[in-house]
């Protein structure tokens, strides 16, 4: 899937995750803001790039501000994002 | 069996932590038209990554008559985590449409057919009407719910202190479930604060026969447990019946009488089931019958 638009899913609630995406060449960069950073950036950076891998997204800028997320609740927030900034609605799950 | 929003990540994760029997994630009504894909996902993760203990998990999708709510069955099917409830069900074709859908995803997936349960909410006059047949429409029925607000609004009411506008409703529902076998869940109290109302309205519906009360507040689950809970002289007197049954069965008298009163099947049948409900309550019965 190719970023084609500017998209955010998730809330600035505690336990909730921000993400928001939008087009850009030449890879992905992410732009992590997290409370819990220093303990779990790395973990949370894997993830987000895991997920956009299995949706076959090679280049995104994506802006994340973590709430204290759960990892699962980071991932669907990806997820989330992603199909809504490559604006498809043909879900693929598993 | 405690509501939950199902694009709240907070609530999501506490879930499983109130001490209640069954959780409901909600994609339909408490989730605007807007953030549907992300209460997908949300519940989606959630079910295959968090540990609730062995709950049991439902989920209400959208009406499957949609692409939003074939979405929500797409999702929620292959994670073989949770019982589908097809909200405002108003026939056996309702049902047997969202089963059809179902045993789709299952054969495409490897999913063994007829393995993922089923939930109705019965929320209008003709989904009442129709109760026993939306009872007996499918195997994978695990109960029927009533959905009071919706129901009360196609009724041009509004609920009550008494809740008479709902007497109705709530016997064919429960006469539908008794004849079919399956569960009868009662609907949400909606006023949180007001704990003297909810206490009566869970002591009508257990006294009518309901097997469980859907709440939207962990608050609500203490009292339920209290209403539910057989009181130590019901469960001794429960005890006692099973005890005069393998008495007279060791004696191989075909008459069980206690106390000069005989006991017959009916009298058996809700011993088993005070004592059922005990232990559902965490009651031994073994030990010494204290709490555990």
């Amino acid at each position: 899937m190719n970023v084609t638009t500017t998209a955010v899913a998730g809330t600035m609630e505690s336990s909730d995750v921000m993400v928001t995406m939008a087009p850009r060449e030449g890879g992905i960069a992410i732009d992590l803001d997290s409370t819990v950073e220093k303990q779990f950036g790395r973990a949370i950076r894997a993830a987000i790039l895991e997920e956009l891998d299995k949706l076959g997204i090679a280049s995104a800028e994506v802006r994340v501000v973590d709430k204290g997320a759960l990892e699962c609740v980071i991932r669907a927030r990806v997820k989330a994002c992603a199909y809504r900034a490559c604006q498809c609605e043909a879900y693929q799950w598993g | 069996m405690l509501f939950v929003p199902g694009n709240n990540p907070g609530m999501i994760k506490d879930a499983g932590i109130y001490g209640q029997d069954c959780i409901m994630f909600d994609l339909e009504d408490s989730v605007s038209l807007g953030e549907k894909d992300a209460a997908r996902f949300l519940v989606y993760q959630a079910l295959n990554t968090v540990d609730y203990a062995g709950k049991e998990l439902v989920v209400r999708v959208n009406d499957p008559a949609t692409k939003c709510g074939v979405d929500d069955l797409e999702a929620i099917v292959r994670t073989q985590k949770a019982v589908i409830r097809l909200p405002k069900t108003e026939s056996a074709r309702d049902v047997l449409d969202c089963e059809a859908i179902i045993a789709r995803i299952e054969r495409e997936n490897g999913i063994p057919e007829g393995s993922t349960g089923m939930m109705a909410a019965i929320e209008s006059a003709a989904g009442v009407l129709n109760a026993k047949e939306i009872a007996f429409s499918t195997p994978r029925l695990i109960g029927i719910a009533l959905g009071a607000e919706d129901y009360v609004t196609d009724l041009k009411t509004k609920r009550s202190a008494e809740g008479i506008e709902l007497l109705f409703a709530r016997s064919m529902i429960l006469l539908a479930a008794r004849a079919a076998g399956i569960d009868a869940i009662d609907t949400v109290y909606s006023d949180v604060n007001n704990e003297a109302g909810f206490r009566a309205e869970v002591e009508l519906i257990h006294q009518l026969g309901f097997d469980g009360k859907s709440i939207i507040n962990p608050r609500q689950i203490k009292t339920v447990h209290e209403v539910y809970t057989p009181t130590q002289k019901d469960i001794d007197k429960a005890l006692a019946v099973m005890e005069a049954i393998e008495e007279a069965h060791r004696k191989g008298s075909g008459v069980i009488s206690l106390n000069g009163k005989m006991v017959d099947r009916p009298i058996v049948l809700r011993a088993q089931r005070t004592l059922d409900l005990a232990r559902a309550a965490g009651i031994c019965l073994e030990e010494g019958n204290g709490h555990a």
